[in-house]
């Protein structure tokens, strides 16, 4: 029977009841209470289901380290699964749900699973369900899927908030017990800022719940007056509930804060991620009991001996009536000891020491308790919970035992230190013996930049240097070593300590460890296939020396075929134990087969706390041009360009996009088009070197472009490929704007300050991107000059003042406006651009003083449209970073007088001077219809390889409104020579459409529109 | 070799599994072999594998710095599929995911392929048109693709979110018989098969140095001493940099890190795997039942196996839009590995400057999906000199400017 205890308690509130539900039921609690504590106090020993056999599983720990108590909480948006109880704090309302089982947890039918498991051993499923081949995917498969996996998926979003939070330190101290504490008030007299930071509500960790004695006081009363010390420094800052996440290059911290979980009623976010630059970390982070391995082991009511004690004095909760300790070492009579002070029975203690333990045994041995020496246990009974263990002796086989009855085993394999974070980043470990466990090498730290370490770890978390192995994981130990860490670490940042005070530490003489894998040692086969090492995982010693009988040797090989080590704890519990039985079954040392990788986060982060304020309609950036909210107010039909939402077309009515786009080319055509082209990009070139810089850039010869006038201009990468295409203006003799495509005027801005900073970093040039500074009009059609002219102002529009392919700076109706005498539609046009700041006005006005000639805005459908009835390419379209400008017929804008420019060396290659290449043509279907987008053409027989030939593809393809017919551009083999032929372009859906190759100028190809 | 079996199971419970054989023998070199492959990763061991079964080459070495099927092929999100744009992508792709279908049964061994479907979303005009083209393409190169719209999305993916606010997804490119497989399966399986033909795995061996003569190979240093070959392969994808020096030649290759992440386990919610390359993520559920997670690479060099957290950020991020319910699951684990990406994004499987020297290399963040196609490939290619797969993926091509880029139909290459 596990209860709730009359007194005591050191962590909840009696004065504070709460309510929760459990699987339906209605349970009592207390403030302060951790769910687990609170289904303990209840009786509520076994709480979930294993993945792989769907046995019982109770709770076995107190902290992060729990395989077993995971459960589905909340409802609806706030639904959770696999939340582990032992870290959860109650609180009034919550509602939990047990995981893995149906149809409840007392009845699982999954539980047949344990009937058959001498079939299911490590890797079986790699050797069966072969056969026949679609059974897998149809039938075992989906069985396999539906008993694994644990708790349920949600349904909804999420209705809590997440935050980020950035954070930098000199010193960032993970865990608040008494290491990180003493650490902290060591390196605070520094004067350098100090965080010192601890993942659950508490302050002081094990050592009060151990009664350890600290300068004359019970440790509690050190913890407290220690945070009150550290709370009045002003370079101290403090934080509970903030979990060490991660640790990654260059001293990079991932704290991960539950803010709320606690208190969801309070309106704060949930979680908070925070991003800490420390300049140097220090671990106190403490270790973990490991388990023993014994038959039975897995059974509820077996628990770690520390939780049990953990249970007692912080919740005041006893997880038995009676409670049997097995130990192989002396902590775990503190255990003992803590269930005796608080009235409970321990029928006896099963100490695999021949010679017993130290001063802690003899205390227990005066109250009376029975010790059993050189003892094991050799089973446990009862079906979903204890009921009694089997005492036998550690060196037999496991015959003839004595049964004892008890409620609880308390379990004590010794302890590993918390070795995660300082191994995230590449920190060593070195096996210490004689305590056996794996602790952090001093002499190999992660590195940072400068080659020295940045991570030290201090107390518990850092082991015992072996030269002092004997005097074990004591408290004196412990706040030795983190005065030594927190001195060393401001050393190493250039700072002297004070005097740090070393508290006074009673300690007890202690005997020391006995490593002990297996329990009997000499058990058979058939007890080491009951001996549980992964309990959620349901990987047992037998599994592990079978990955080792057939071959898997290496610990990651071990670990993968039989899954130890992979379930939520991440092997906090089993994978020492598992090391040491490969190991021995290997025949080999333990720091020889070494440990499996550790890698963040330390326990589970929440994937909305990664996310942070980035959802919805924050997830990424959204830009804006200056007539954003217009668009949006007259009917735009978004498409996103980048960053960027641009109007796809302006839906009048009922109209389809299609109808809208139709009417708005044919409009723009025959009167007045304006389009907000302020999302183009537009780079400014400055400097004495700017010619020969563009020069460089571009294929075309800039250099002799005058002030006053324009050239469309190709960019190349490298290799040779088309990248991004736009009109350059000279302003000055040393000044260029050079427009890019909307997509790419960010990377080509990156891609010419990469030439500029790292190639021609000599070279006298300033680039800026002013693409937000401007918004930019096109106003298009027949009517272009009349509404410009109408609008008056010292910017003289008219045919002689501005021909096409200039452009001129001015005042046009009041506003300040650089008129760009350009197209891209075939039509008479103007690109206006004035200040961003004026740009919603302007536009405004072009609307209204253009309503006389027909004005409507237009959206990008319709300019892709226009652009190919007049047969201009696009980039993205006709290019896709495979074609070279020479494919597409723009051989006359590549300059042949310039010695070099970027990705000409490419294009002289022998693959690009191929007259195989296919080459860019017009296509007409035989009746009019529209070419399905990315068809290929298909020309006689296969290749080596038996995949159809092709000779051509599609590569914009559109019903024209002004020919109403289809029209397309394509790149076809030996396309130009070509006018006039038949292709075949297979469709996907089997039928096939066949076109014409014609001229890809389709509309006006005389230019007398565009010169009007 | 003894075979696998329901009924070896059955008979080996009866005796508590004592009878169970090594998978695979852990035997020292010996001074000399027919053929080396250096790297026993899922493309080396692959190769070895298709050395002795289609070309009878069996007096073969697979040397191996650490432990087999170690590097990306233990590191992967299980990927596999051959929707690929360009022709000799999508030949040898198809071929691997192929392979893929009958691995299990010829290799006697599960690797549990699942042809549970692979959606690639589009959620820009530009990606439908890419994905259009790419189905187009597939038609005629033998691939089964399919452009489905957002309706018949929902319905076989129905965790997601078709309207997101940014990046509504507008239909995808559906490859029904993709899916995914057990990645350190695929690994021991062709393991323990090249074992059973008498080739020798040698694990815990680094190359330290190639030998050569005339400008032939001649055999390779290693940490257990030199041993002799008449044929070198070398397979180390992320290192391959660093072999080729060895070997006296450059690779235009870049190691990067890229990252993974897994979720917690949770019960069967979805059974497609969906790339959404737009926002940059990409997911499928684990038979364990965790989310498998990945997105792009590190944006700088290295060969640390880890990688920095804002690209497990940004990739979160992505993947929370397209499937909300994620947001509350939370991150198990997160890990690295080093893929080696060529400029063009797509391998090499070439003869090299050293005669008889052959490498494979370059498979950068979509290597896995090409396993048994790869070392088919490069398998033909050592015995022949040739291989109808391999040609168009040889060193020469970046000389000539004949680049096979995928990036081309998406926003990322793989």
């Amino acid at each position: 029977m596990s209860t709730r205890l009359d007194h005591g308690g050191r962590l909840i509130d009696r004065d504070r009841p709460v309510t929760f539900r459990f699987n339906g039921k209605k349970m009592p609690g207390f403030a302060g209470d951790t769910v687990a504590s609170a289904l303990l106090a209840n009786d509520r020993v076994m709480v979930g289901r294993s993945f792989k056999y769907h046995r019982p599983r109770g709770i076995v720990a107190a902290g992060p380290e729990e395989p077993n108590a995971l459960l589905n909480m909340g409802r609806g948006p706030r639904f959770e699964p696999n939340q582990r109880a032992t870290t959860t704090e109650l609180f009034d309302g919550l509602e939990a749900e047990s995981q893995n089982h149906w149809p409840s947890l007392e009845y699982d039918v999954g539980a047949i699973n344990q009937l058959a498991s001498r079939l299911l051993p490590a890797g079986f499923y790699y050797k069966t369900f072969i056969h026949p081949r679609p059974a897998w995917k149809h039938v075992f498969e989906p069985v396999i899927r539906n008993s694994a996996g644990l708790g349920k998926a949600p349904k909804d979003g999420d209705a809590d908030r997440y935050e980020h939070f950035y954070w930098f330190t000199d010193i960032l101290i993970v865990g608040g017990g008494i290491a990180g504490l003493q650490a902290a008030l060591t390196a605070a007299t520094s004067g350098l800022r100090v965080t010192l930071i601890e993942q659950t509500a508490h302050w002081g960790g094990r050592a009060p719940v151990d009664g350890a004695e600290i300068d004359g006081e019970w440790a509690d009363e050190w913890v407290q007056g220690a945070v009150q010390a550290l709370e009045t420094m002003p370079n101290v800052t403090l934080r509970t509930r903030l979990m060490g996440a991660g640790v990654y290059d260059h001293g990079y911290v991932l704290g991960y804060e539950r803010v709320s979980d606690h208190s969801p009623a309070d309106d704060q976010p949930r979680h908070r991620l925070w991003k800490i630059r420390a300049r140097q970390v220090i671990t106190a982070t403490g270790a973990i009991e490991r388990p023993l391995s014994f038959p039975g082991n897995d059974l509820p009511g077996v628990m770690l001996a520390s939780a049990v004690r953990d249970y007692a004095v912080n919740f005041a909760v006893s997880p038995g009536q009676r409670t049997v300790v097995v130990t192989n070492n002396d902590d775990a009579y503190l255990t003992a000891l803590a269930l005796v002070d608080v009235g409970q029975t321990v029928p006896a203690i099963v100490d695999a020491r021949p010679a017993g333990g130290g001063e802690l045994a003899q205390e227990v041995a005066n109250h009376g308790v029975e010790v059993h020496l050189g003892a094991a246990i050799a089973g446990v009974t009862g079906r979903s919970r204890v009921e009694g263990v089997k005492i036998t002796a550690q060196t037999g086989t496991g015959t003839d035992p004595t049964e004892i009855a008890c409620d609880c085993v308390a379990m004590s394999g010794g302890w590993s230190p918390v070795v995660h974070l300082w191994s995230h980043c590449g920190g060593k470990l070195t096996w210490n013996a004689p305590l056996a466990m794996f602790q952090p090498d001093p002499e190999r730290p992660p590195t940072g930049a400068d080659g020295q370490g940045f991570v030290t770890a201090a107390g518990v978390a850092a082991g015992v240097p072996i030269e002092r192995a004997g005097e074990g994981l004591s408290n004196f130990q412990t706040l030795r070593s983190a005065t030594e860490a927190a001195q060393s670490v401001c050393v190493r940042l250039g700072r002297s300590v004070g005097d740090a005070a070393m508290p006074a530490v009673r300690e007890v003489e202690t005997a020391p460890l006995a490593p002990v894998w297996i329990m009997p040692d000499g058990a058979d086969i058939r007890l080491r296939e009951k001996m549980w090492l992964d309990f959620q995982n349901d990987v047992k010693v037998s599994d592990v020396q079978l990955a080792a009988q057939e071959g898997f040797e290496s610990v990651e090989h071990t670990k993968r075929y039989t899954t130890l080590g992979m379930a939520t704890d991440q092997g906090k519990l089993s994978n020492i134990n598992g090391l040491a039985v490969l190991s021995k079954a290997l025949d080999a040392e333990i720091p020889q087969v070494g440990t499996t990788t550790f890698r963040p986060p330390y326990t589970p982060i929440s994937m909305a706390a990664i996310a942070g304020e980035a959802r919805g309609k924050t997830f990424q950036p959204l830009r804006r041009t200056p007539m954003h909210d217009w668009h949006a107010a007259n009917g735009a039909h978004w498409e996103p360009v980048g960053h960027w939402r641009r109007p796809y077309c302006y839906l009048h009515g009922s109209e389809t996009p299609e109808q809208a786009v139709a009417r708005e080319v044919r409009n723009t055509r025959a009167n007045l088009g304006l389009l907000d082209a302020s999302t183009l990009g537009k780079i400014v070139v400055k400097g004495p070197d700017a010619c020969r810089f563009v020069d460089m850039l571009y294929t075309n010869k800039m250099s002799t472009l005058k002030p006053g006038r324009c050239r469309y201009g190709l960019m190349c990468s490298e290799n040779g490929f088309l990248s991004d295409d736009g009109v350059v203006a000279r302003i000055d003799a040393q000044t260029f704007l050079c427009h890019t495509t909307s997509g790419g005027a960010d990377r080509i801005h990156a891609w010419m300050e990469d030439w500029l900073q790292c190639e021609w970093w000599d070279w006298q040039v300033y680039t800026a991107n002013l693409t937000e500074q401007y918004a930019q009009i096109a106003v298009v059609g027949p009517n272009a000059r009349k509404v410009l002219e109408k609008l008056g102002g010292s910017l003289d529009v008219s045919r002689e003042a501005l021909p096409f392919m200039g452009w001129a700076a001015g005042r046009l109706a009041g506003f300040d406006a650089r008129a760009y005498r350009i197209s891209f539609s075939g039509e008479l046009s103007y690109e206006i651009s004035v200040p961003a700041a004026t740009g919603a006005e302007f536009w405004d006005l072009l609307i209204e003083a253009g309503e006389e000639f027909g004005a409507m805005p237009y959206g990008t459908e319709a300019l892709h449209v226009m652009r190919a009835e007049k047969g201009f390419i696009m980039i993205g379209d006709e290019t896709d970073g495979t074609v070279i400008p020479q494919d597409l017929g723009l051989d006359w804008a590549i300059s042949k007088k310039k010695d070099d420019y970027l990705g000409k060396r490419a294009q002289e290659r022998s693959h690009m001077t191929d007259p195989e290449r296919w080459k860019l043509v017009g296509l007409e279907t035989m009746d009019g219809s529209v070419l399905p987008d990315g068809a290929y053409a298909v020309g006689a027989g296969t290749n080596a390889n038996g995949q159809r030939n092709m000779v051509g593809r599609v590569t914009s393809t559109y019903h024209s409104p002004t020919l109403d017919k289809g029209i397309a551009m394509g790149l076809v083999l030996h396309g130009s020579d070509r006018m006039g032929e038949v292709l075949e372009f297979p469709g996907t859906d089997g039928k096939t459409t066949r076109a014409r190759i014609v001229d890809p100028v389709f509309y006006d190809p005389a230019g007398e529109k565009q010169n009007a | 070799m003894r075979r696998y079996s329901a009924f070896a199971i059955a008979r080996e419970a009866l005796r508590h599994h004592k009878g169970w054989e090594r998978a695979w023998r852990s035997p020292e070199p010996r001074p000399r072999y027919d053929a080396i492959i250096v790297g026993a990763g899922g493309h080396g061991l692959a190769t070895a594998y298709f050395l002795g079964k289609n070309h009878g080459l069996k007096n073969v070495a697979i040397i191996e710095k650490g432990w087999l099927g170690g590097g990306n092929t233990g590191r992967n999100t299980t990927i596999i599929r051959s929707n690929y744009l360009q022709d000799p992508s999508a030949a040898i792709y198809e071929k691997a995911r192929s392979l893929y279908e009958t691995i299990s049964q010829d290799l006697n061994y599960n690797v549990m392929f699942s042809p549970r479907g692979v959606i690639m979303l589009a959620q820009t005009h530009h990606e439908v048109r890419g994905y259009q083209r790419t189905a187009h393409a597939n038609a005629l190169q033998g691939v089964q693709t399919e452009w489905i719209g957002p309706e018949r999305v929902k319905e076989l993916c129905p965790i997601i979110n078709l309207d997101g606010p940014r990046y509504p997804v507008l239909g995808g490119l559906w490859q029904a018989r993709g899916g995914t497989a057990r990645h350190d399966a695929v690994a021991w399986g062709y393991a323990r098969a090249c074992s059973a033909m008498g080739m020798d795995i040698i694990q815990q061996c680094e190359v330290t140095g190639v030998r050569s003569s005339n400008g032939q190979v001649m055999g390779v240093e290693t940490t257990k001493g030199p041993i002799d070959c008449d044929k070198l392969g070398v397979v180390v994808a992320g290192h391959s940099g660093v072999l080729a020096e060895m070997a006296g030649f450059r690779l235009p290759i870049e190691s990067v890190s890229l990252q993974a992440l897994v979720s917690e386990p949770i019960k069967p919610c979805m059974d497609v795997v969906v790339m959404a390359n737009t926002v940059h993520g990409y997911m499928s559920q684990s038979d364990k039942g965790e989310m498998v997670i990945g997105g792009g690479t590190d944006g700088y060099n290295n060969y640390t196996q880890r990688g920095s957290f804002h690209h497990v950020e940004e990739t979160v991020r992505a993947l929370i839009e397209t499937f909300p319910m994620i947001s509350r699951l939370k991150m198990l684990r997160q890990w690295g590995g080093i893929v080696d990406v060529t400029g063009d994004r797509s391998p090499i499987i070439s003869k090299t400057p050293l005669g008889n020297c052959f490498i494979n290399c370059g498979w950068g963040t979509g290597g896995f999906k090409a396993i048994p196609g790869s070392g088919w490939a490069m398998a033909e290619l050592m015995a022949k000199g040739g291989s109808t797969l391999a040609d168009a993926f040889s060193l020469d091509r970046f000389r000539e400017g004949r680049f096979i880029d995928e990036s081309v139909a998406a926003g990322v290459a793989h």
